[in-house]
């Protein structure tokens, strides 16, 4: 078991970041950590993704001026560009999600989540009762 | 060339530069009238690639940029995605007529351009994710059609609805992270995203007996991931708090479209990456049979003790959540055939119930919590018409869209006699349960009250655009409620020919 983690440390240390991740997303009740564990559990995959396409002592595949293009001496580009576009998916989400806190936080002064569910209701019994 | 088959890639590129384009202009209505003839056009070309491919009895590769697999991406199109593209084109061309007063009311001025960028954009990332053939490709749109969704909901700017697009917002990222871990260990055993080429590295590593633990774990996360996304019981707890305070056409637009497009991407994904009989030997129908069950019931039960009709309405689109999973779950071509009925008929009631109800509140004597709908039926018989439509259709009355797909899921169900015992079970429990819950709104809504001299009030003033909206509606349900064999012949031959 111990030989099966280190030989995939890699995808073994995604898998505990995914999981740290997914439980401050679920757990956290401030706001923005739920949203730093949602950026955890993204950049576990990234590091999975990274992992699959790396081939020990190959280098990055750019082709020097005058040298062959060999795919023998390259990593595996794909998993890196799918990266790439995943970090742009991630930072859009991360910003849209910031701006919420921010908006929420404007209104209600608090990032706790409990504590905003808990003013909501007061608002809705004050609405049902005037 | 043929210009035909330029059509799912121009539908794509036409909602999305619409919503560039939306950015340059000021006025809300010029926005709006942008995006609906958008739509209308995506509508028609839809219906020309449909009559083309189902005639033709074809479904071809488009290859974006002209990059052969495996190195470029593609586009994948035949009859059920013409029809899906169809479906979706009309459905949001009238939610959107249907609710323009609404827009105007709900939606600050300044905003509304917004708004309707909002709005081409996801228009476009669902047609995306009908007619994609990559797998990374459909993840990417995953997230465009998320956030939008969120925009959506909060463009009333209310507490609530920055609460509901926080609780939306989390729930569609744990599934979208479910999603790419899937695809990523997907990627990892076969070195493939687009789907025929996936569909290959699979049957050779299930022939090889090696990576089966390995790929039902990839189909479970893939499957859950969607799940937790199109709001399958018990990860549904995002949708009530989302539709109640967003603004109506946003209501109509994500339940009656946006859950779908993941759906169909999940049906995709079953039958063009891998085969409908690994799925049900891997035990994920079972799953999602058993799930679509529970919310069936559980959907049926939470709206019937829902007073706001918006939160009713939304627990309503659970319980049809899980008729359409059941379906899948079902774990036959027949089954799945039965599933895509269930989303066109819910895609058409659902939308013009929201579209109805917006409106009904709108025109109401009383925007009070629990009587908001008193009388307004007499205010807008129109409104009130199609709110019967919309209920008859959701509770599977004969000559409406809904009967139709709940005559195939039951007959889809023969497959097994311990499926078909539960499924017949509980198709009737949750039917008598559906017509439980609209019971009091469709009393309220027709009781009349007196006000003062005896009258319940004027009439609300006709507003065009909601009546052609509604009028349409209820002519496109009771034409698939008597014409179903048609879409039935349709769904047939695209399933064939992706599987």
């Amino acid at each position: 078991m111990l030989k099966f983690l280190t030989e995939n440390h890699y995808e073994a240390g995604a898998i505990i970041l995914f999981g740290i991740g997914f439980l401050n997303l679920l757990l956290q009740d401030n706001l923005i950590k739920k949203f730093i564990g949602l950026n955890i559990m993204d950049t576990a995959v990234y590091l999975f993704l990274v992992a699959q396409g790396y081939i020990v002592g190959h280098t990055a595949p750019i082709a020097q001026a005058g040298e062959a293009a060999l795919a023998t001496k390259f990593v595996n580009p794909i998993p890196s560009g799918l990266v790439l576009t995943g970090i742009v998916v991630s930072v859009s989400v991360t910003a849209f999600s910031l701006a919420l806190v921010l908006r929420l936080y404007k209104k209600y002064k608090t990032l706790s989540l409990d504590a905003v569910l808990e003013l909501l209701k007061e608002d809705k019994e004050d609405e049902s009762n005037p | 060339m043929n210009l035909i088959l330029n059509i799912p890639f121009f539908s794509i590129f036409l909602a999305m530069f619409g919503g560039i384009v939306t950015v340059l202009i000021k006025k809300g209505d010029n926005a709006r009238r942008l995006h609906m003839t958008i739509t209308s056009i995506t509508a028609v070309l839809s219906f020309i690639l449909l009559l083309y491919t189902y005639y033709g009895r074809q479904r071809f590769t488009f290859m974006m940029g002209h990059f052969p697999a495996p190195w470029g991406n593609e586009l994948k199109a035949g009859p059920l995605e013409a029809m899906f593209a169809l479906l979706f084109s009309v459905v949001m061309f009238l939610s959107i007529g249907g609710g323009k007063l609404l827009i105007k009311k709900d939606v600050l001025p300044e905003k509304q351009g917004f708004y309707f960028i909002i709005m081409n954009m996801i228009f476009g990332s669902m047609l995306a994710l009908i007619y994609t053939n990559d797998l990374f490709t459909a993840y990417v749109f995953i997230e465009i059609n998320t956030i939008c969704s969120c925009a959506l909901i909060m463009a009333k700017d209310s507490g609530n609805s920055i609460i509901a697009t926080i609780h939306y917002l989390i729930m569609s990222l744990l599934g979208s992270g479910f999603i790419l871990f899937s695809i990523a260990l997907l990627y990892s055993i076969t070195g493939q995203l687009l789907m025929p080429q996936l569909k290959e590295s699979v049957t050779l590593l299930l022939q090889s007996g090696r990576y089966n633990f390995q790929l039902t774990i990839i189909v479970a996360l893939f499957t859950i991931g969607i799940a937790i996304k199109s709001a399958l019981f018990p990860f549904h707890t995002m949708l009530p708090g989302a539709y109640d305070s967003a603004n109506t056409s946003s209501s109509a637009v994500l339940s009656g479209l946006v859950l779908k497009s993941y759906i169909i991407l999940l049906i995709k994904v079953y039958y063009c990456v891998f085969t409908i009989d690994m799925i049900r030997s891997m035990r994920i129908s079972n799953l999602l049979f058993f799930l679509g069950l529970c919310g069936m019931v559980a959907g049926s039960l939470m709206a019937l003790k829902e007073r706001r009709i918006k939160r009713e309405l939304a627990y309503s689109s659970v319980a049809q959540i899980g008729y359409i999973y059941m379906g899948i779950g079902l774990g036959s071509d027949l089954g799945i055939e039965a599933a895509v009925l269930h989303i066109i008929a819910h895609a058409l009631a659902k939308s013009l119930l929201f579209i109805v109800v917006g409106r009904m509140k709108d025109v109401s004597l009383s925007q009070d919590y629990n009587h908001c709908l008193k009388c307004a039926a007499h205010k807008d018989p129109v409104a009130g018409i199609g709110f019967l439509v919309g209920t008859f259709s959701i509770i599977g009355v004969p000559l409406f869209a809904g009967f139709a797909s709940k005559l195939y899921l039951s007959i889809a169900s023969f497959i097994s006699p311990v499926k078909m015992a539960a499924a017949l079970i509980i198709i009737a429990a949750s039917m008598i349960l559906n017509a439980m819950y609209f019971i009091p709104p469709t009393v309220d809504i027709w009781s009349p009250v007196h006000v003062g001299d005896g009258n319940y009030g004027p009439r609300a003033k006709m507003s065009k655009s909601f009546v052609m909206a509604c009028v349409a509606f209820i002519a496109i349900n009771f034409f698939v409620g008597i014409n179903y064999k048609y879409i039935v012949h349709i769904v047939e031959l695209g399933i064939q020919l992706m599987g």
